[in-house]
């Protein structure tokens, strides 16, 4: 059942479903961090309204700067206003930003440890008909090898509006991934939020697998647990809304109550919050674990389900996998 | 003027037997545009750049970026002579556990400030920085030092534009023009002439000078700190290697360290510029 201590929306598994783009979440946010924290600045590489940042632009014009496509210099710049004491926050879509200035982002916002905010929309196969060329499917895995650096995956509109406030206030950088569709509204404005805390958005007293998922497929996961649990199925989903620095306490908490493992992500399965569940696992706490994602492949142009369905992303394949693991035979 | 000419060029001369001695006891380093370099720090550092060794990040000092982070033995040396730590420290360049890393690293050492090192973020993070000033109404300048291979990069040609667009008179950029870069001379790796031009029409104030000239280097910075309608930059045409005859313009000496020998001729050129004084 969903979990009631969390406030998640009521609605979540009726016609009522309100949907909304992270994309929103995110610029609302901004605007409030305009009001609230001065040093905010916004610069984005001609993708404005695309990613949300008029309303920013409009309310403080000195504060934001446009620096045309040319996603090297929007993290090179942001890295010079941030040793000055600026909270920058570098907006573009993730295949160009970090996928295309992946060096300068290393050396002039990591290394140097300055609180440079990247953020990458259209991450994802959800990116749909604009084709493998814009869904970013390896973002999570070049970040999160980066020193210093948070990697935050929020799961719908109200929690990238709380992650682009919480990643301000941390003095260090971040990476904020976000889906370009509209996305199931999962959260409330009343669900707690904070950097680096794995919650369970699905939970029961006698689980029989641990499904952890982010971003745009928390929701899909959670539809998975509501079907496999009419089937007499019961599983607890994980929304890993931080993958760097990630919740190692709780996650352990949760995997020792099934001892088996399926994650769920709209990326590459190499090197994605799969793999990063794997490798703290692994050292710690080893059991069966199977990863959904992207497996070596570039998507193609489509809709969203249509390709989640053939990249094996679909509600019924993390279905599968759950059916499939609860199977494995525990060594004694 | 703080010091006199003569005083400025023998710090120079220093700085230069510096550049040798850490490049030399490291067994890596870039010694070429570390010595074409020399005069211009000195000026910088000396004349030029509002700063104070004893309290590092005094909010209005000026900054100072150098974008080819390689030539940092130039910058360690100056910034050891001018009091920011310890001369006796110069010896630990690129050693484990050291300050002085290979490359300059921001929070490692008093007075850098920013990490750079890969060729072509220096002038944009020079960006950032006056970008900031300016929304915080300081009055401080920017000084970005660039090398010419870098001009290869694209990211370089996005900072000029920016800078032009948002009209940062207070950036100066300086370009060392030495020719050289490391798979050979600057017009035979990727021709970069007309550089001027290219600046110009870029939307910079551009002025060109011989990086060995003191006065001129003063020269030039007082003329960039007046220019208020557009960033300048100071084209200044250096001798890689200069002052010790072996090394000048021979690219080979980009990245590379001298031997003993190599080491003890290219002191003594220094301490006798070229044989024309006698040893002390």
């Amino acid at each position: 059942m969903l979990n009631t201590l969390l406030y998640l929306n009521q609605n979540l598994f009726t016609q009522q479903l309100e949907r909304s783009s992270m994309r929103a979440g995110f610029g609302s946010a901004l605007l409030e961090l305009g009001n609230t924290h001065p040093n905010v600045v916004v610069l984005t590489a001609d993708l404005r309204a695309s990613v949300q940042c008029d309303a920013f632009r409009n309310a403080f014009p000195n504060r934001f700067f446009d620096v045309g496509v040319a996603e090297q210099d929007l993290v090179t710049i942001a890295s010079g206003m941030a040793v000055s004491g600026k909270v920058p926050f570098c907006v573009s879509y993730a295949v160009f930003s970090p996928g295309r200035n992946w060096e300068q982002i290393r050396t002039t916002v990591a290394y140097n440890n300055v609180n440079v905010n990247i953020v990458g929309s259209h991450a994802g196969l959800m990116t749909g008909p604009d084709g493998a060329t814009h869904q970013m499917t390896e973002d999570i895995a070049l970040m999160r090898a980066m020193p210093n650096m948070d990697v935050v995956t929020p799961c719908d509109a109200i929690e990238a509006s709380k992650a682009t406030r919480a990643i301000a206030d941390v003095n260090h950088p971040a990476y904020l991934r976000l889906a370009r569709p509209d996305v199931a509204i999962i959260t409330t404005q009343d669900t707690p939020f904070s950097i680096g805390v794995i919650q369970a958005f699905w939970v029961h007293d006698n689980p029989q697998a641990t499904v952890c998922a982010c971003g745009d497929m928390v929701y899909y996961a959670l539809r998975a647990a509501y079907e496999l649990e009419q089937q007499g199925i019961w599983v607890e989903v994980l929304n890993i809304s931080t993958i760097k620095p990630l919740d190692t306490k709780t996650l352990l908490t949760y995997v020792k109550k099934t001892n088996r493992v399926v994650t769920v992500e709209d990326h590459q399965k190499a090197g994605g919050m799969g793999s990063a569940v794997a490798e703290f696992l692994c050292e710690n706490y080893p059991v069966p674990m199977i990863l959904i994602g992207v497996d070596d492949a570039f998507g193609e142009s489509g809709q969203p389900e249509q390709l989640l369905e053939k990249y094996g992303l679909g509600v019924h394949h993390i279905k599968q996998a759950v059916e499939h693991i609860i199977k494995i035979k525990q060594p004694v | 003027m703080k010091h006199t000419i003569e005083e400025i060029q023998k710090l120079a001369t220093d700085i230069r037997k510096d550049v040798i001695r850490m490049v030399s006891h490291a067994g890596s380093g870039h010694v070429a545009g570390a010595l074409g370099m020399a005069d211009i720090f000195a000026a910088l550092y000396s004349e030029i750049v509002h700063h104070d060794p004893k309290n590092p990040l005094w909010e209005d000092r000026d900054r100072v970026v150098v974008s080819n982070g390689h030539i940092c033995p130039v910058l360690y040396a100056t910034l050891a002579h001018a009091g920011y730590f310890p001369q006796s420290e110069l010896m630990t360049f690129r050693e484990f556990g050291s300050r002085l890393q290979g490359h300059p690293f921001r929070t490692s050492l008093p007075g850098i400030e920013t990490t750079s090192g890969p060729l072509g973020c220096g002038i944009a993070q020079a960006i950032g920085m006056a970008l900031a000033a300016k929304l915080d109404n300081k009055k401080y300048d920017i000084w970005c030092i660039a090398s010419d291979g870098e001009m290869d990069e694209g990211n370089t040609w996005e900072a000029l534009m920016c800078a032009a667009k948002y009209g940062l008179n207070n950036l100066t950029v300086i370009v060392d023009r030495n020719n050289i870069q490391i798979d050979g001379f600057t017009e035979s790796v990727m021709p970069l002439e007309p550089l001027k031009e290219k600046y110009e029409a870029f939307g910079w104030y551009v002025l060109e000078i011989d990086g060995h000239n003191i006065a001129a280097i003063i020269d030039a910075c007082a003329m960039a700190r007046s220019i208020y309608e557009k960033p300048v930059i100071i084209i200044a045409h250096t001798i890689p290697g200069k002052g010790v005859d072996f090394m000048e313009f021979d690219p080979e000496w980009h990245g590379k360290s001298p031997d003993l020998q190599e080491t003890e001729h290219a002191l003594k050129e220094l301490r006798t510029l070229k044989g024309t004084i006698e040893e002390m």
